[in-house]
């Protein structure tokens, strides 16, 4: 076993990581630590754009974003940490831009900015152009913007090295272990800072727009050793996932001027968002898809509805609302060819001609890691730091996207909390003194992943991981019963159960074994699973993502709070909650 | 439908070298992706199968293989585009030119060295205004093909003259060169130019097109290292 030592660990190369590596490796010795080759991260997945408001189109201000974010929220987020993203989301656009990240321009030559849902002018109630874009693939360009600083500054990678454990030595965190995919030897990361930039964890749900590698590693982890999860029952439900793939078709399209079709050729956003349609938040118009689709109104009665991006249909809806703007198939091209790429592959389908087939789909995270708005770890309600141990990005919450996140608020994140980690982690690095690794500091996870590497029993990974998905697609989706929350806790108890006991995988090898990790993988989705399920059957109410027939209603009264689940020594889960920071905007009811 | 994969297997820790293995799955959809093939093999008949993935719709780059003889990626390669009819076989074995670790899985650290050796980053050391730094929107058309690349690799392996000579930087590294060199923002073209003008720079590739062809991304490949090519000879020529 290879122990390596460093100042600061990071754990994943996603956009947060990435950030915070820049930031913290010129202060500090830093290794970045992936399991992925970093530019294979799902940063890169990201389409539509950014939210800064830059006022390269129009008049807006960084109040206004904060205000929609904390609406889109459903006023779950902490108000302090979304002026502090809304504030540095102009500013770290900016730092983008510098590092040579190829925006879309305006005439002008300035960063080009697009509608999304959700961000709006606060003085008109309209759609704002704030989503800045580098054609349908922002995320792309953020990742490989950051990657490529990172080769500048020569940052330190370990690429295919897989964290399995955080190392805890008397309360206090030590360092990682992790598997060398190539070998299959294990590491130990000796250091005095980590951040954790893991990324998602979409793979618990059936039809998801997430990679395949999006398992909750670093929530998992933290929770094992102590760390509660926050808000886990909020996860997003993105409108227009590509029918039964899930593959992401960008909110973009309709900030373009794409519309959602009922099967009588309604647009039926109109009824549920009178004011901005199709540009509702995301909550809002999964839920009015999912209604059309019950009430019969899926397209040939299936469980689809249509995207209608063409310009016949666009213009028509641009000129019934008053606006100049016109599009044609070479706007289309231009502006969204990602977009037209994966229908034409996938579906066959050209959207310039055809509607797209689009169905709710698995997205993202509002919950996760407990942290402050220095990307510093929180265990409890009165906000105690774990010295040392940080986390940013989708895995952390801070929480800014509060119970439903607006969308190019993710890569805002991303950027803004990689930044302040990167930084604080290396300014504590440079104070603090190494905590001694404990005795066998890798012994657990050994014994785990050996356990794993041998497993002979009756239940292939597979199979488990596909009776998770199916139960929490069934219960713990976009409507949610008191039942079926129930139901989903008992199964993905029983399902833990076989994982533990009946477990089988094929590979006995050291070589990149993936059969290994991914059922690892599992193990940490399977832990995600339980804590979300349990996290939702207990919040009674209906808030932004979290919807249930038997509570309606938002009830600021008893529930306008953080769930924080705990894990019992003896594997239970445990629930306390903290109260919301709510500075200017006071909770009222959500109207698109 | 039946398909047969007939897939290139190798693990190190048991094989002497290389061999084929044959799989039959029924029911297949036309529509369903030859990655999601490749998951039913592992998921359901032999978990010991191993290839990288990750976003398996074309953008993180993790899958590219030879499948049929033909660079691409497993996640937007169809079963319809492979078989016609009733049943059919996909060939599908690891990219070549690099040294295979365990079955489709091979040692991208070369690709890798490639890439970084070209200043695949943007460099301008003026002090950046307080806003963005401005760029006309055909400046910003000039360069976009370029920043599509996913660093998948099915291009530089495809390429006859990296076969020969695995010291020549290859495609990959030369597109993403091409998106900075373009870059009117840019100030380092010319460090980037003379890195390429060198004997395992631009002048290796022979115009085979293979690049272009393997390309998920469509990036007009041999034209973009053509204007690299063409813009070392202007320089030269001054």
């Amino acid at each position: 076993m290879k122990t390596h030592q460093y100042d600061a660990l990071i754990v994943g190369a996603g956009g947060a990581g990435l950030m915070a590596a820049l930031y913290a490796s010129h202060e500090v010795k830093t290794a970045v630590i992936s399991k992925l080759y970093p530019t294979r991260s799902h940063t890169g997945a990201a389409q539509g754009g950014i939210g800064a408001a830059l006022g390269n189109l129009e008049e807006d201000h960084w109040q206004w974003h904060a205000f929609d974010t904390v609406k889109g929220s459903d006023y779950l987020a902490d108000q302090d940490a979304v002026d502090v993203l809304c504030q540095e989301a102009i500013d770290v656009v900016y730092e983008l831009e510098h590092m040579g990240l190829p925006f879309d321009r305006t005439e002008e030559g300035r960063i080009a900015q697009r509608r999304f849902g959700g961000h709006t002018n606060n003085e008109t109630g309209q759609p704002v152009r704030r989503a800045c874009h580098a054609a349908d693939r922002t995320g792309h360009m953020i990742l490989q913007t950051l990657y490529q600083q990172c080769i500048k500054n020569d940052v330190t990678f370990f690429d295919e090295f897989h964290v399995v454990d955080l190392i805890i030595n008397d309360g206090r965190p030590a360092g990682v272990v992790a598997v060398e995919l190539g070998t299959g030897e294990l590491h130990i990361f000796h250091a005095k800072a980590m951040l954790f930039a893991t990324g998602g964890w979409g793979k618990v749900w059936q039809i998801t727009s997430n990679a395949y590698t999006l398992t909750g590693d670093g929530n998992a982890i933290l929770f094992r050793r102590g760390v509660p999860m926050e808000d886990m029952e909020f996860f997003q439900f993105h409108p227009t996932g590509i029918y039964r793939l899930g593959i992401l078709i960008t909110e973009g399209v309709r900030g373009e001027g794409g519309v959602l079709i009922n099967s009588e050729g309604e647009r039926f956003m109109e009824r549920y968002a009178p004011h901005i349609k199709d540009l509702a938040s995301r909550d809002v118009v999964s839920r009015a898809i999912y209604l059309e689709i019950e009430a019969g109104r899926g397209i040939n009665g299936k469980s689809y509805v249509h995207l209608d991006l063409r310009p016949e249909t666009v213009n028509h809806y641009l000129a019934e609302a008053g606006e100049d703007r016109r599009i044609d198939r070479e706007y289309i091209e231009t502006k969204l060819p990602d977009i037209l790429d994966f229908c034409r592959t996938y579906l066959g389908v050209d959207p310039v001609v055809e509607p797209m087939p689009v169905q709710p789909t698995a997205h993202y995270g509002m919950g996760g890691i407990p942290t402050n708005e220095h990307a510093e770890v929180v265990l409890d309600a009165e906000h105690t730091v774990m010295p040392g141990l940080y986390a940013a990005g989708e895995c952390a919450c801070v929480s800014v996207h509060g119970a439903n996140r607006l969308g190019t608020n993710s890569l805002v994140d991303l950027v803004v909390f990689g930044r302040r980690g990167g930084r604080a982690l290396a300014e504590y690095a440079k104070g603090a003194d190494l905590i001694p690794l404990p005795d066998d500091p890798a012994g657990q996870i050994a014994a785990e992943l050996e356990r794993i590497r041998t497993a002979n029993g009756g239940s292939r990974t597979a199979d488990l991981r596909h009776a998770m998905q199916q139960t929490m697609s069934r219960h713990v989706g976009v409507f949610r019963t008191e039942e079926g929350m129930a139901q989903a806790v008992e199964d993905i108890r029983a399902l833990k159960e076989r994982y533990r006991t009946d477990l089988h995988i094929d590979d006995r090898g050291q070589v990149f074994n993936h059969d290994m990790l991914e059922a690892w993988e599992l193990g940490a989705l399977l832990d995600v699973a339980e804590i979300t399920a349990v996290s939702a059957l207990a919040r009674q109410e209906s808030r932004g993502a979290h919807s249930r027939d038997d509570h309606q209603k938002r009830d600021d009264e008893n529930w306008l709070k953080h769930t924080l689940a705990h894990r019992a020594p003896d594997g239970s889960i445990t629930l306390t909650y903290k109260p919301v920071v709510i500075t200017k905007y006071e909770p009222k009811e959500r109207v698109y | 439908m039946d398909v047969t994969l007939r897939i290139r297997r190798y693990n190190p820790e048991q094989d002497e070298k290389p061999y084929w293995a044959e799989y039959t799955l029924h029911d297949v959809e036309p529509v369903e992706r030859v990655l999601d093939l490749m998951h039913r093999v592992k998921w359901e008949i032999d978990g010991t199968l191993s290839f990288r993935r990750s976003c398996a719709h074309g953008v993180c780059g993790s899958d590219a293989m030879r499948i049929n003889g033909v660079n691409s990626l497993a996640c937007k390669s169809l079963v319809k585009d492979f078989v016609k009819g009733e049943s059919g076989r996909i060939q599908i074995e690891p990219i070549l030119g690099l040294r295979v670790i365990k079955d489709l899985i091979v040692d991208m650290e070369p690709f890798m060295e490639h890439y970084r050796q070209v200043m695949p980053y943007f460099v301008n050391d003026d002090p950046p205004p307080e806003k963005e730094r401005l760029q006309s929107q055909a400046e910003r058309e000039r360069y976009d093909e370029a920043t599509k690349c996913i660093l998948c690799a099915a291009c530089t392996t495809s390429c006859p003259s990296f076969w020969a000579n695995g010291t020549y930087v290859g495609p990959a590294a030369i597109v993403q060169a091409h998106r900075f060199i373009f870059d009117s923002r840019d100030e380092a073209a010319g460090e980037r130019l003379a890195i390429l003008s060198q004997g395992d720079g631009v002048w290796r590739c022979r115009t085979v097109y293979n690049c272009t062809s393997a390309c998920p991304r469509d990036i007009p490949v041999t034209q973009l290292i053509a204007e690299v090519k063409g813009e070392i000879g202007r320089l030269s020529l001054r």
